[in-house]
């Protein structure tokens, strides 16, 4: 055997052609893990926003409760509703950071030629996204039990659901915003923080959809988030799980995840024909 | 593996074009198995965007690019694990340490010890030293030195090189060089490298393509090009061919 050939180090030939690899996507999280375990603001940070939403709107809740009727009706309804919609914000702009980490450290040149592929690419991104929505959501969920006596997870296996549905919306936005940075860079970093809070007053968050005016109200119906938080509340207030309003916000989310990966991926490229993937950096 | 008669890189007619700015014009060139080539050219000579081009993060605005004799543009995934990548215009991410950005790339490029891997190129490259450190936290030299260790992770076949010893000490990029020199003696591995540095060029290259202006203006090697323009040394072809003497020159 020849010196080559005794040091060449084996490679793995299963998956190298495929275009999703367990493996890649598995070495893209263990990247981001290293990130945040040896950042502790970063991990700080995974808890910090869904805790802090979840103090100031479940104080404002209590206040409400001994002041408004249908609040008595629906308790819970508004610390659900802060809780999901965190799941739903959390998810994009964990997407846009594990995203922005790899530009902001000029990586982006490393990763593509190397054997990653941008399918595995952005399967990592909206795993890690997962993860740090779960994480925070968790957290800020275990806190309201002693604080508000309020369990989330009293709405069993709904609640699996609810997550799910924003979960996938949010990862079709933080991958729009990624396809957005490719193209124009960092100066579009800002709409990682702003663009969910877009939709928020459309969503029906923290009311019914009935509240918005008549006109706003297609555009609400076109947003599977407003299905969720209906659900929600037909789960909190009639005890009900509504699978028509579920169905059409998974519906919705396959829709959205396919424009939001289409754009991601035509980005991509896009940043290939104009050389952006070498330029990409602080 | 490519038959004896087919390069390991082949470029044919390759342009490309951002918006009025043409970067590289129509350019011809073919890299042999187990050669060193180098790129010389000034700065915006098209050296950086020939070598995007041949790693697949840039798409040429008209020709081809074979590696391995797979296209570049359609299936670059098919060999971009025996390809490795080095320049100072990328960075691994700083807040990473070096062991923790050796692994991760380990996985990338699907090497089934990772661990043993990265201690055999740590001893090599005598880096074991700073493993634990953050990546950003180190100095160029440190830094040239991980980043190649990230490009001999997967003991690649091609490795492309983009000014390997841009801004380190003459110490510590001559210690460079000779291991350069080193790994393609034990190897056979194919290189090529854009350099601005001459000296360099002429150490560890059998061939050279001479850049200026997105064109390849002559080809060969280094002592042969020293001979045909009559000159003393690579740099004073260099400046030659920069301050278009050439033509003069040839003649």
């Amino acid at each position: 055997m020849s010196v080559v050939a005794e040091r060449r180090p084996r490679l793995r030939r299963r998956h190298l052609n495929e275009r999703l690899s367990l493996r890649r996507i598995g070495a893209m999280c263990l990247r981001h893990g290293y990130t945040i375990a040896a950042s502790w603001p970063r991990m700080f940070d995974v808890i910090y926003w869904p805790t802090v939403q979840l103090l100031l709107w479940g104080f404002t809740t209590q206040f409400f409760l001994t002041h408004s009727s249908w609040l008595v009706n629906a308790a819970g309804a508004l610390i659900a509703g802060v809780l999901l919609w965190d799941v739903l914000f959390r998810s994009q702009l964990n997407v846009s950071i594990s995203f922005f980490e790899e530009v902001w450290s000029r990586n982006l040149g490393n990763l593509f030629v190397s054997p990653l592929s941008v399918y595995d690419f952005a399967a990592e991104l909206m795993l890690m996204g997962a993860a740090r929505s779960l994480v925070g959501m968790l957290v800020a969920a275990l806190l309201a039990i002693p604080l508000y006596h309020y369990s989330i997870f009293d709405m069993g296996w709904a609640l699996v659901a609810f997550f799910g549905a924003l979960l996938i919306f949010g990862w079709a936005i933080g991958l729009a915003i990624c396809a957005l940075i490719y193209r124009w860079g960092q100066g579009a970093e800002s709409m990682a923080w702003g663009a969910a809070f877009a939709i928020a007053p459309i969503s029906g968050v923290y009311y019914p959809v009935a509240t918005l005016p008549a006109w706003l109200q297609p555009v609400a119906w076109a947003l599977p988030s407003s299905y969720v938080f209906e659900g929600m509340r037909a789960a909190l207030i009639d005890g009900s799980f509504r699978a028509d309003l579920m169905a059409w916000a998974l519906l919705l989310d396959l829709v959205y995840l396919a424009l939001g990966a289409a754009l991601f991926f035509a980005a991509f490229e896009d940043a290939r024909r104009r050389g952006k993937l070498l330029q990409q950096g602080e | 593996m490519p038959s004896p008669v087919t390069p390991v890189i082949a470029a044919r007619g390759l342009t490309k074009r951002f918006e009025r700015i043409v970067a590289v014009e129509s350019i011809e060139f073919a890299v042999a198995e187990g050669t060193t080539v180098a790129l010389l050219g000034g700065n915006g000579a098209g050296k950086t965007t020939t070598i995007s081009m041949v790693l697949g993060l840039l798409v040429p605005s008209a020709g081809s690019i074979s590696v391995f004799g797979t296209d570049m543009m359609r299936e670059r995934q098919r060999v971009l694990p025996r390809m490795n990548f080095s320049s100072p215009y990328v960075d691994l991410p700083h807040r990473l340490t070096v062991l923790q950005n050796l692994i991760v790339y380990g996985h990338l490029y699907g090497v089934v010890d990772v661990k043993a891997r990265v201690a055999e190129l740590a001893a090599d490259l005598a880096i074991a030293d700073i493993l634990d450190r953050q990546t950003g936290n180190l100095s160029a030299g440190q830094k040239t030195r991980v980043a190649l260790a990230k490009a001999l992770l997967n003991e690649p076949d091609l490795l492309l090189l983009d000014e390997p010893t841009a801004s380190l000490d003459p110490d510590t990029a001559d210690w460079v060089r000779g291991y350069l020199e080193e790994f393609r003696r034990r190897t056979g591995a194919t290189i090529l490298l854009a350099s601005h540095n001459m000296s360099e060029v002429e150490r560890l290259c059998d061939d050279v393509l001479m850049m200026r202006q997105g064109r390849i203006v002559d080809t060969g090697a280094p002592a042969a090009l020293i001979a045909r323009y009559g000159r003393r040394n690579l740099e004073e072809v260099f400046l030659d061919i920069a301050r278009r003497r050439d033509d003069e020159a040839a003649q």
